[in-house]
């Protein structure tokens, strides 16, 4: 009797999770449908399946110069964020005072800024340095609010590491960059890649910022997809929703193959040790 | 000692490329627009003397919370049965979770509010199958009004939600509810007594950043709206854009970043924040 019923109240949650899970995941997928539809508004396919729309994605100079300029952007972004994130917080965590700690709480406050309240402060001081509208002004918008997530991951991976083989080194006769190059860098790489990662789907995702500081010249898919949706919806908008949902769903199940590669590969390196 | 501060001096420099750019091209021109707030288009306090006195914008901040209110709740109340769920599934189960959540929570936040918009505008996939089944004779209202904004915010919020809590929930001692349950406690008992208790921080702390988040939220709003449903920062962007009303904006703006920090600074108390935004 008593099992049985903890097996009907298992249930219950479970099949309410898998609710909840299905409101999440269905939504976007109906996408896909729509944009395989031979009408020219958005609705599911009528008659037949029609690949007439991604025809015109594929076909669209408008679409395609979108998508490589988000690429573009995204990847110097991610690459200055990297770089400086990393270098200061691994400055941050091998100085480890009040000061550095205070430096880096600094470093995070773009994550907690509301994006619309950042995009007004980028707005008026890009007018005053005549970065709006540039491949420049996006790139140094999209790298600082892309810093904080590379600092916090590279302080993460950094969180276990024994500063003794650090010092070791400099006392061998490292000096401050072979140490950082040949000892730090192994370590807090994941960090950095994972951050730089992140930064990267920020820059690429960012509308509210680019509404701002760009204007004709600068295009990017999210920018593109926004006018397609104000003006009309097109089911091109659809195609373009399918591929990104489908390349994020390879980047997330890749992110996940290779998490359980390493902890596999860890749990057995225990194993025979 | 000499050589310790000379080393410590070099580490300083690694930090600073990142700290002057943060500082010149980021903290510097947040603190100018809360200036313009006081200064333009006439210095003194008169912008925040609108804002208290403008019934329109007034209206606008009370949508704003009451949708940020209306979200909040059912997103944790949701997010929780999730996270619940996932603390106690087989590794299986738990794996597909966890791919279903990570993956809303990587696509496109533009993606997801044009997926609601195919799902709820008047010739959507929604009312078209409501209008085939026969169940509806007229096409359901959803889109461009406050129903379709909350399910499109609670949607993208959701895994905001479900993350920190299960985060919370994977460090409570399972022991203690089979402990109570041991000493004679109902299942019911031993939930709400012990392992809710315990799950309370996590609870805390998705509700508030999920409420925060929703404050300054400006694209699902700003799409699934469609102007009918206006949320603080789409009002903020419209006094940019169209009206180019930048003393009124600022303030707006101020408003909002103040509050966003205040909440933040209140929760803190109680929860690390660094456990939410995943430092630790």
């Amino acid at each position: 009797m008593s099992s049985e019923r903890i097996s009907f109240g298992r249930c219950l949650v479970l099949a309410a999770a898998w609710m909840v899970i299905a409101f999440l995941v269905l939504p976007m997928l109906v996408v896909f449908p729509v944009s395989v539809t031979d009408q020219y508004y958005l609705s599911l396919p009528r008659e037949r399946i029609s690949l007439e729309h991604y025809g015109n994605f594929f076909g669209s100079e408008e679409w395609l110069s979108a998508t490589w300029q988000s690429f573009a952007i995204g990847a110097c972004a991610s690459v200055v964020a990297m770089t400086l994130g990393a270098l200061c917080a691994i400055g941050c965590w091998r100085i480890s005072s009040r000061a550095s700690e205070a430096v880096r709480a600094l470093m995070l406050t773009p994550i907690i800024v509301p994006a619309i309240v950042h995009a007004l402060a980028f707005y008026r001081l890009w007018i005053d340095l005549r970065l709006l509208d540039s491949y420049l002004g996006v790139i140094l918008a999209h790298a600082l609010i892309g810093l904080p997530y590379v600092v916090i991951t590279v302080s993460a991976s950094l969180a276990n590491f024994e500063p003794r083989l650090e010092q070791a080194a400099r006392n061998l006769g490292a000096s401050l960059w072979q140490t950082v190059r040949y000892v730090i860098a192994p370590i807090v790489m994941p960090g950095v890649l994972s951050g730089g990662a992140i930064a990267f789907a920020i820059s690429f995702d960012d509308i509210v910022i680019v509404l701002f500081i760009t204007s004709r010249h600068i295009y990017t898919l999210p920018k593109r997809i926004w006018n397609g949706i104000q003006d009309h919806l097109d089911p091109t908008i659809a195609v373009v929703a399918s591929l990104l949902i489908a390349a994020t769903f390879a980047l997330v199940l890749t992110k996940y193959l290779l998490d359980r590669r390493r902890l596999n590969g860890a749990a057995r390196e225990r194993a025979t040790a | 000692m000499n050589l310790v501060f000379r080393q410590r001096r070099a580490y300083w420099l690694l930090v600073l490329p990142a700290f002057a750019l943060m500082l010149l091209f980021y903290i510097v021109p947040l603190v100018e627009l809360l200036w313009v707030s006081v200064s333009e288009p006439r210095p003194g306090l008169g912008n925040y003397e609108l804002v208290l006195l403008s019934g329109p914008i007034r209206r606008i901040i009370w949508t704003t919370v009451r949708v940020c209110i209306e979200t909040t709740i059912p997103t944790v109340v949701l997010g929780y049965v999730v996270a619940y769920a996932m603390v106690h599934v087989e590794r299986g189960q738990f794996t597909w979770m966890m791919l279903c959540v990570m993956l809303s929570f990587w696509v496109s936040v533009l993606v997801r509010a044009f997926s609601w918009l195919v799902m709820l505008n008047t010739r959507g996939v929604v009312n078209t199958l409501l209008l085939a089944t026969g169940l509806m004779e007229h096409p359901l209202p959803m889109a461009y009004n406050e129903v379709g904004v909350a399910i499109s915010i609670i949607h993208f919020m959701l895994p905001f939600a479900v993350l920190p809590m299960y985060a919370n929930m994977v460090g409570i001692d399972k022991r203690y509810v089979s402990a109570a349950r041991g000493l004679g406690a109902s299942r019911a008992q031993a939930f709400w007594q012990v392992f809710f208790q315990l799950s309370i921080p996590g609870v805390v702390g998705a509700s508030v950043l999920v409420f925060v988040f929703s404050l300054g939220f400006f694209v699902t709003p700003a799409i699934m709206g469609g102007g009918k449903v206006v949320m603080l920062a789409e009002y903020i962007s419209v006094q940019i854009q169209d009206l180019l009303q930048w003393g009124l904006a600022a303030t707006l703006a101020t408003l909002l970043l103040v509050s966003v920090f205040f909440i933040l600074a209140a929760m803190s108390r109680f929860i690390d924040l660094r456990t939410l935004f995943g430092a630790r």
